[in-house]
C-alpha cells in the first residue's frame, strides 16, 4: 500500500487488515514531511489528534466493530472549516491563534465516519482568490510545476491530493474554489448542490454561494467522501431536507448510453486556451463513443455572471467579515490601554486583512450603500435569477451540461497577482453554477499540448441531481484511463523526496 | 421667551410616533438554543451562534415567530404570507456579528391599529393609533463602561461585555405618525404604551417589565405650527423606561422644541436620552446624515412563510381584548368609570378579578385591594400582591360576609397575615379575634352603657335615633371591638323601645 493509491484502495486494504490506520496515517505524514516544504499545502498538522483518531479506529476494527467505508483513511481539511481545538485561520492573519470551540458539521460527520483529519490546508484568505497567492501564510505550489499556482482558493487541498500528501480533501466552492484547483492539479473536485452539505462551521465568505464539497484523485473516492459529508443539518437553515442522491452507485455505474449532454456555447471560444479546448473536445468525443448524445445549448445570461458575482459575493462578504473586530477572538492590534474600542477595531482590521479581502469589503460596502443598492446588489440578484432560468431551460434539453472548468491551465505564481480582473476571469466557467445553486464537478481530461499541464472537464447537474455528475464523470474517467494507460498524476514530474 | 406647556400647545401641534421594543419570553434565543433567563451570571448563556463566532449559523426560533404573529393579530395587522430577515450592518462592540439580524422591507405584520382611551376633564376620549409594522429582530449584548464620569463608552477606563442578552428575541412595534392629539399628546402616548402592554401581557408573550427593559419605548416627536399643515423635524427619545416617563418625555420634548422654535432655531434631527430626574432629554446621536445600515436580505435564513391554517389556529387562541374585558368586568361589577380607571391604573384589575373568582363580592374585593392593602403597600414601597395572596384576601372577605369578622377585626387579621403569622384562620386563633355574638354578653355591655349615659339613652327613647351612636361606640369599646356593630345597634334600639 502506498500513498499513491486511491482512497477506496486504502479503505479496502484497511478492511482486509493489510495495513493499520496508524501505519497509513504515518505514511502520509512522512510524505508531507518529504514534500510539503516545496508544496506548502498545509498550514497546520494535527499529528497527535490524527494518530489518536487512527488508533481508535484500529482498535474498533480489531474488536470487529462495523466501520464506515472510509474509516481510517486520511484527509486534508481546508482551513476554512472549524475543527474543535485545532487552529482555524482561513488563510488570514486576523484569525491567528484562534482555536474554535466547536466542530463544523462537516468535521463531525468526518469524525463519526472515522475519517482521519491530518491537518488544515492553505487557501486564499477567506477563500477570496483563484491561486492561493492571497494566503497570509505564503502561496502553495502546484506539484506539476512548483513555479505555478495550484488554483484557488482551495489550492492547499488540491495540491495535497496531487502530491500524495492525502488521498481525500475537503474544499469549499463559492465561485469555483473546489473545481478550478482540481482542474489545474489534475484531481477531482465536486461542488454539491447548494444546501446539499451543511455550511455550519464553514467560515462564511458569501453565504448564498458558499458550499463545502469533496475532493480526491478519483471520481469514486470523491463520491465516497460526498456520501459522508452530505445531508440535511438542522443547524443550517439553508440545508436541504431531502435524501442524498446515491452518488457512489452512480460513480460505479459507468453507463452514459442515451444520456443527453449539453455543451454550453458561451463557455468556450475567446479567452480559452487552445490546449484546454482541444482536451475538452477530445473528452466530449469519448462520451459520444460511450453512447451519449451531444446537444448544444445557449445560456445567454452567463455573459453577466462574472459581473453579478463580483457584486453579490463582495456584498455578502462585507457583512460576513464584519465580525472580525478583535473583540471576542483572533488578532488584536494596538490595544495599549490608550485607545478606544473603535480605534483598536480599525487597527486590527487594517493589519489583519490582506489586500484582496480589503478590496472586496470595500466593493461590497459600496454596492450595498443606500442609493446604490438597487443599481448594484439589486441588479445582480436579477441577473442571478436569469442565470437560473438559463440553466432551467438548458436542463429541459439535456441531463447534464459540460464545459472546460477553467479557461487556462495553471499560470505562473505572480503572473496575475497585480491584475485582479485577469484573476477573476479564471472563474468565468465555474461561477454560473454557484449563482444557480446547482452541482458542478471537475475531473481531469488530459494535458494541454502547449504546456503539458492538466486540463479540467466540468460537469454540471441540476439541483439535487448530483448523482448525474458522478455517472458521467465515472464513465469518462474510465474511458480516459484506458486511453492513457495510467492515471493522469503518473504523468506529473516526481517531487523531490516523494514516494 | 420660553412658553409653558399650555402656551406651547396653543401655538404648536405635536405629531407623535412610537416605537416599542418588546423582549419575548421564549425559553431560548431568537437564533440559537441558549437560555434567556434575566439576571444570570454574565456570559453564561452564550454559544458560537449568539457570540457570532466564525462559521456559526442562525436558525429561527419558531416560538418567536408564533409570538410575533399573535402580537400582529392582536393589533389587527395583516400577517405577511412571505417575509424575510435582513441584516442591519453597523459596528458596535456589544453586537457580536457587527450586524443585527432584523427585518427591513418585508416585515411579518403590517397595517394594524389599536384603540386607546384617555380620561380628560371633558370626559373620556378615544384615539385610533395606527400600526405601521410589527417585526422580529435580535437583541444586542450589554456593555458596562467602567471608570470615567459618564458611564458612557467615551472616557471609560475599560468596558465589560455581557452577551447573555445577545440574540434574545425582540419584537419591534412601530406606529404610523399619530397626528392631532393636541394637548393630549403626552396622555395618548402613555395610554398607547399601557394598552399595548396590557395586550402583550394578555398574550403571555413577554414579561413586559419596563424597569427590566423587557418593554422599551422610543418616542418620536415633532412640532408644527398650528394650521401650517407641515410636519416639523422630529427628535427620537430612546429607551424610555416607564409609563410615567413616556408621558413626561412627550411633555418635555414639546416644551424643549417649542422653546427652540420660539428662539428662531431649527430642530436637529437626532436621538435623545431621557433623564429620569429632570424629565428632560439630552442629545445623543445626530441623525442629520441618515445612517446607512446597508440592509440586505439575510442569506443565512430562509424566508418566513407561515401556513395560513396555522395563522387561523393562532387567531382562535387570542385572548379577550383588554378593552373588551374591562368593559365586561365593569358592567358585571357595576363599577363607576372613575373607580374602574383607578383599578386599571393601579394594575389591580387582574387581582380583583381573581379575588372575585374565589367568591368575594366585587365591591368588597375592590375596596380591600385598593384601600387598606394598597395603603400598606405604598408605605412599604412594594406591590399589593407582594404582601398578601389573593386567596387570603378572599378568605378574609368571606369571614366578614359570614359575620365571623367585623371590618375592624378584619384589618387586624390582614395585618397578622402580612406580618407572617399564617393564614387568616391562624391569625384569628392565635390572636383570639372572635366576634362577640353571645346576646347575653352583649346585653350586659348595653345595659352598662345605658347606665353610664342615662341622658343619651333618654334621648334615644324619645326618638333621637342618631344619638344611639355614642352608646354603640361605648359598647364596641367595652367589647374590645369584637362585637358586630350592626348586631349591637339592633339590640340597643330594641332595648330602648325603638
Amino acid at each position: 500500500m502506498s500513498v499513491r493509491n486511491s482512497a477506496s484502495q486504502m479503505a479496502a486494504a484497511l478492511a482486509n487488515k493489510e495495513i493499520s490506520s496508524v501505519e497509513l496515517t504515518n505514511q502520509h505524514y512522512e510524505q508531507i514531511q518529504a514534500v510539503d516544504k516545496d508544496v506548502n499545502a498545509f498550514l497546520y498538522l494535527d499529528k497527535e489528534g490524527a494518530i489518536a483518531q487512527a488508533t481508535e479506529i484500529d482498535k474498533k476494527r480489531s474488536a470487529g466493530e462495523k466501520l464506515a467505508p472510509l474509516a481510517g483513511v486520511p484527509l486534508a481539511l481546508k482551513d476554512v472549516l472549524t475543527q474543535k481545538g485545532v487552529p482555524t485561520t482561513c488563510g488570514s492573519k486576523i484569525l491567528q491563534g484562534w482555536r474554535p470551540p466547536y466542530d463544523s458539521t462537516v468535521v463531525s460527520k468526518l469524525k463519526s465516519a472515522g475519517v482521519i483529519i491530518l491537518g488544515k490546508t492553505n487557501m486564499d484568505e477567506f477563500a477570496m482568490g483563484s491561486s492561493t497567492e492571497n494566503s497570509a501564510y505564503g502561496p502553495t505550489h502546484n506539484p506539476w510545476d512548483l513555479s505555478r499556482i495550484p488554483g484557488g482558493s482551495g489550492g492547499g487541498s488540491s495540491a495535497a491530493l496531487a502530491s500524495f500528501e492525502a488521498p481525500l480533501a475537503i474544499g469549499t466552492d463559492t465561485g469555483g474554489s473546489i473545481r478550478q484547483p482540481a482542474a489545474v492539479t489534475g484531481t477531482v473536485g465536486v461542488k454539491p448542490t447548494y444546501g446539499g452539505v451543511s455550511r455550519y462551521g464553514l467560515v462564511a465568505f458569501s453565504s448564498s454561494l458558499d458550499q463545502a464539497g469533496p475532493c480526491a484523485r478519483t471520481v469514486l473516492d470523491t463520491a465516497l467522501l460526498h456520501q459522508v459529508i452530505a445531508g440535511f443539518d438542522p443547524k443550517d437553515s439553508t440545508s436541504i431536507n431531502q435524501a442524498v442522491p446515491d452518488v457512489v452507485a452512480a460513480a460505479k455505474k459507468q453507463d452514459v448510453k442515451g444520456m443527453k449532454i449539453g455543451i454550453v456555447k458561451q463557455l468556450s471560444g475567446n479567452g480559452y486556451q487552445k490546449g484546454v479546448e482541444n482536451k475538452f473536445n477530445e473528452a466530449v468525443s469519448e462520451l459520444v463513443k460511450l453512447g451519449a448524445e451531444i446537444v448544444e445549448v445557449s445560456c445567454p445570461n452567463f455573459e453577466y455572471a462574472l459581473a453579478a458575482y463580483y457584486l453579490i459575493a463582495p456584498s455578502e462578504c462585507s457583512s460576513n467579515l464584519a465580525r472580525f473586530d478583535s473583540i471576542r477572538f483572533g488578532l488584536r492590534v494596538g490595544d495599549d490601554g490608550t485607545k478606544g474600542a473603535e480605534e483598536v477595531m480599525n487597527l486590527t482590521r487594517q493589519a489583519g486583512f490582506g489586500r484582496e479581502v480589503k478590496r472586496r469589503i470595500i466593493l461590497g460596502t459600496y454596492a450595498l450603500s443606500s442609493g446604490y443598492y438597487d443599481a448594484y446588489y439589486g441588479s445582480a440578484q436579477k441577473v442571478r435569477t436569469l442565470i437560473k432560468q438559463d440553466f432551467e431551460s438548458a436542463f429541459e434539453k439535456c441531463d447534464v451540461l459540460v464545459s472546460p472548468t477553467a479557461p487556462t491551465t495553471a499560470f505562473k505564481i505572480g503572473e496575475k497577482a497585480n491584475d485582479p480582473l485577469a484573476m477573476y476571469l479564471n472563474d468565468i466557467a465555474t461561477i454560473p453554477v454557484n449563482m444557480a445553486g446547482i452541482g458542478g464537478m471537475s475531473l481531469p481530461c488530459g494535458l494541454a499540448e502547449e504546456d503539458n499541464l492538466p486540463v479540467g472537464f466540468q460537469i454540471m447537474s441540476p439541483a439535487m441531481k448530483d448523482d448525474r455528475m458522478y455517472l458521467v464523470g465515472g464513465a469518462l474517467e474510465a474511458a480516459l484511463l484506458s486511453k492513457w494507460g495510467k492515471p493522469i498524476l503518473d504523468f506529473a514530474p516526481k517531487l523531490a523526496g516523494s514516494k | 421667551m420660553s412658553l409653558n406647556y399650555d402656551q406651547a400647545i396653543e401655538k404648536y401641534e405635536p405629531t407623535l410616533g412610537l416605537e416599542v421594543h418588546v423582549e419575548l419570553n421564549t425559553k431560548s434565543k431568537m437564533f440559537c438554543g441558549c437560555a434567556t433567563e434575566f439576571g444570570a451570571k454574565p456570559n453564561t448563556q452564550t454559544c458560537p451562534v449568539c457570540l457570532g463566532l466564525p462559521g456559526a449559523l442562525p436558525v429561527v426560533n419558531k416560538k418567536a415567530i408564533e409570538s410575533t404573529i399573535l402580537i400582529g393579530l392582536a393589533l389587527n395587522c395583516s400577517i405577511a404570507p412571505y417575509s424575510r430577515f435582513a441584516r442591519k450592518n453597523y459596528f458596535y462592540p456589544d453586537m457580536p456579528k457587527n450586524f443585527q439580524t432584523s427585518q427591513y422591507d418585508e416585515p411579518i405584520c403590517t397595517n394594524g391599529y389599536l384603540d386607546v382611551e384617555i380620561e380628560t376633564d371633558e370626559g373620556s376620549k378615544s384615539f385610533k393609533i395606527e400600526i405601521e409594522r410589527v417585526h422580529m429582530e435580535e437583541d444586542t449584548g450589554k456593555s458596562l463602561h467602567v471608570g470615567g464620569n459618564t458611564g458612557r463608552i467615551h472616557g471609560a477606563d475599560y468596558s465589560l461585555l455581557d452577551y447573555n442578552r445577545a440574540g434574545i428575541p425582540l419584537v419591534e412595534i412601530v406606529t404610523k405618525i399619530i397626528p392631532k392629539t393636541g394637548k393630549y399628546a403626552p396622555q395618548v402616548a402613555r395610554a398607547y404604551v399601557a394598552a399595548l402592554r396590557d395586550i402583550l401581557r394578555g398574550l403571555q408573550v413577554s414579561d413586559v417589565k419596563m424597569e427590566q427593559g423587557s418593554l422599551r419605548c422610543d418616542v418620536n416627536l415633532s412640532l408644527s405650527r398650528v394650521g401650517s399643515g407641515k410636519l416639523g423635524t422630529r427628535s427620537e427619545t430612546k429607551n424610555v423606561n416607564s409609563l410615567r416617563s413616556v408621558e413626561r418625555a412627550v411633555t418635555g420634548e414639546i416644551i424643549r422644541q417649542s422653546d427652540r422654535l420660539e428662539q428662531g432655531e431649527r430642530i436637529i434631527q437626532e436621538t435623545r436620552h431621557f433623564l429620569e430626574e429632570s424629565g428632560q432629554t439630552r442629545p445623543g446621536r445626530s441623525k442629520e446624515q441618515a445612517e446607512d445600515y446597508r440592509y440586505f436580505p439575510e442569506p443565512d435564513l430562509v424566508p418566513v412563510v407561515p401556513d395560513s391554517k396555522w395563522i387561523e389556529e393562532l387567531k382562535k387562541t387570542l385572548p379577550e381584548k383588554p378593552a373588551d374585558r374591562r368593559k365586561r368586568l365593569q358592567s358585571a361589577w357595576s363599577v363607576p368609570d372613575k373607580e374602574m380607571a383607578a383599578m386599571v391604573n393601579a394594575e389591580l384589575l387582574d387581582t380583583v378579578e381573581q379575588t372575585v373568582l374565589l367568591g368575594a363580592d366585587a365591591t368588597k374585593a375592590r375596596s380591600w385591594w385598593l384601600g387598606e392593602i394598597s395603603r400598606i403597600a405604598n408605605d412599604r414601597n412594594v406591590f399589593p400582591t407582594d404582601l398578601i395572596s389573593v386567596k387570603d384576601v378572599a378568605e378574609i372577605i368571606a369571614l366578614i360576609a359570614k359575620g365571623e369578622l367585623t371590618d375592624k377585626l378584619a384589618r387586624q387579621v390582614l395585618e397578622g397575615v402580612i406580618s407572617g403569622e399564617g393564614s387568616p384562620v391562624d391569625v384569628i386563633t392565635k390572636r383570639g379575634l372572635k366576634v362577640v355574638s353571645d346576646d347575653s354578653q352583649l346585653m350586659k355591655a348595653i345595659e352598662d352603657a345605658i347606665a353610664a349615659s342615662p341622658d343619651t339613652a333618654e334621648r334615644v327613647r324619645g326618638g333621637n335615633i342618631p344619638a344611639a351612636g355614642a352608646l354603640i361606640g361605648a359598647v364596641m369599646k367595652a367589647t374590645g371591638g369584637q362585637a358586630d356593630a350592626a348586631k349591637v345597634r339592633e339590640l340597643l334600639l330594641k332595648h330602648l323601645g325603638q
